[in-house]
């Protein structure tokens, strides 16, 4: 996720403190990863460098954690321009899970069991993220089901290579 | 193989063919009250099959089943059916409610084949409606709700009996992602809190995510993935 565009989104509504920034940022975005003050500023000061963000106010006594930021035209141009291009898809051509697979039965070990494995920790992740889903807002729903969604585009790949492994066998010991 | 300690429910070693094509090849299982397993595996796995000889409609060829404590193949085929209707509650993927019925009908229809008198059962039926939140539906024939509403029905009705043990298959086989996740959340919830235990079998991972834990049929033989990791 562009942390960037992220800030100088929250900063549409109106000027806020690094802290605010950070704040909203992790209540709305951060939920198992909030963000740290250092990329907080270091990301605020390449914004300012670029013309993105300006600083609206200053308090008395602060160092730069205290500054105050505004968005600029450009930075709304830019932030115009993030949601208005569409997110590269990503083909995960370079799984691990395949490499295992094919590993496993060049090697002469289980592939089944390897399978089975894989299927029960994804089941594991799903539990928690539905349990979590179950007890949060919409807010949270949407992202668990976003991230469950993802998990079980991989176990349907898993049920489906578990049906194909005789073949798959046949082709990584002939090839 | 002994039935494993406290569980309400188990199998051990079942096998069933249907011709030349077995079914179950050797399949264990093991559920405790309260607890929810998924059974999964790919179509044709013999997933059905092993619910069917759980809850006792089809005897296996081979291998023992347990309900608390008493094995179902030396019960009568009557003594197996009044243990369905007083234990045992079933929800299927879909077709299962009466449509000459009004759904409040259909829920207290287990009730009613009981025994029980008409308005006692359709009192007890609303108050399982009101927890699937389909009480306001209580006047309609099923052909007047949408199928995520009718499946709601059709899971009060097999709580309505207050069963020992829920079995689904494939129950939200025939909707939506929305209207399945909600009928999966209230299910186990209901099923949760009357300490039923609920043997779920599903293809679909999301599906399987309500679940405590899972075992995996393929070929006819199960694996318990508990004892895996």
């Amino acid at each position: 996720m562009s942390i960037g565009h992220t800030l100088l989104g929250l900063l549409e509504s109106g000027p806020r403190h690094g802290y605010d920034l950070k704040r909203a940022f992790d209540e709305k975005f951060g939920h198992d990863k909030p963000l740290h003050y250092g990329q907080v500023y270091s990301t605020m000061s390449r914004l300012l460098k670029n013309g993105l963000v300006e600083v609206d106010g200053v308090e008395a006594g602060g160092g730069p954690e205290r500054k105050r930021y505004a968005i600029t035209e450009a930075g709304i141009t830019d932030v115009q321009q993030w949601l208005a291009t569409p997110e590269k898809p990503e083909p995960y051509l370079s799984s691990t899970l395949y490499t295992k697979v094919v590993l496993a039965l060049l090697t002469g070990r289980d592939a089944g069991d390897l399978l089975d494995t894989q299927r029960s920790e994804h089941l594991r992740m799903m539990r928690i993220l539905t349990d979590r889903k179950r007890k949060g807002d919409l807010a949270d729903q949407l992202i668990c089901d976003h991230a469950l969604f993802h998990l079980e585009a991989d176990l349907r790949w898993l049920e489906l290579t578990a049906a194909r492994l005789d073949k798959l066998a046949k082709a990584v010991t002939e090839g | 193989m002994s039935a494993p300690a406290g569980s309400l429910l188990s199998a051990q070693d079942l096998r069933k063919a249907y011709g030349p094509t077995a079914a179950l090849d050797g399949a264990h299982f093991s559920i405790h009250a309260g607890e929810v397993v998924a059974v999964m595996g790919p179509s044709g796995s013999g997933k059905s099959t092993l619910l069917h000889c759980l809850a006792g409609i089809v005897p296996p060829d081979a291998g023992t089943i347990t309900y608390n404590g008493r094995e179902l193949s030396g019960m009568s085929d009557a003594e197996r059916s009044a243990l369905r209707r007083s234990d045992f509650g079933f929800v299927f993927q879909f077709g299962q409610l009466v449509p000459e019925l009004s759904c409040v009908e259909n829920v207290a229809l287990p009730l009613r084949l009981n025994g029980a008198k008409r308005k006692e059962a359709e009192r007890t039926a609303l108050t399982w409606m009101e927890r699937l939140e389909v009480d306001d539906l209580a006047k309609k024939r099923p052909g007047e709700v949408s199928g995520g509403q009718g499946q709601r029905v059709a899971v009060a009705r097999s709580l309505v009996t207050g069963p020992r043990v829920l079995f689904a298959d494939e129950p939200t086989g025939a909707l939506d992602s929305l209207n399945g996740e909600r009928v999966m959340q209230l299910l186990t919830d209901a099923a949760r809190s009357t300490n039923a235990a609920v043997v779920l079998v599903t293809h679909e991972a999301r599906v399987a995510a309500y679940s405590d834990r899972e075992i995996v049929v393929r070929d006819g033989k199960s694996r318990d993935m508990e004892h895996v990791l």
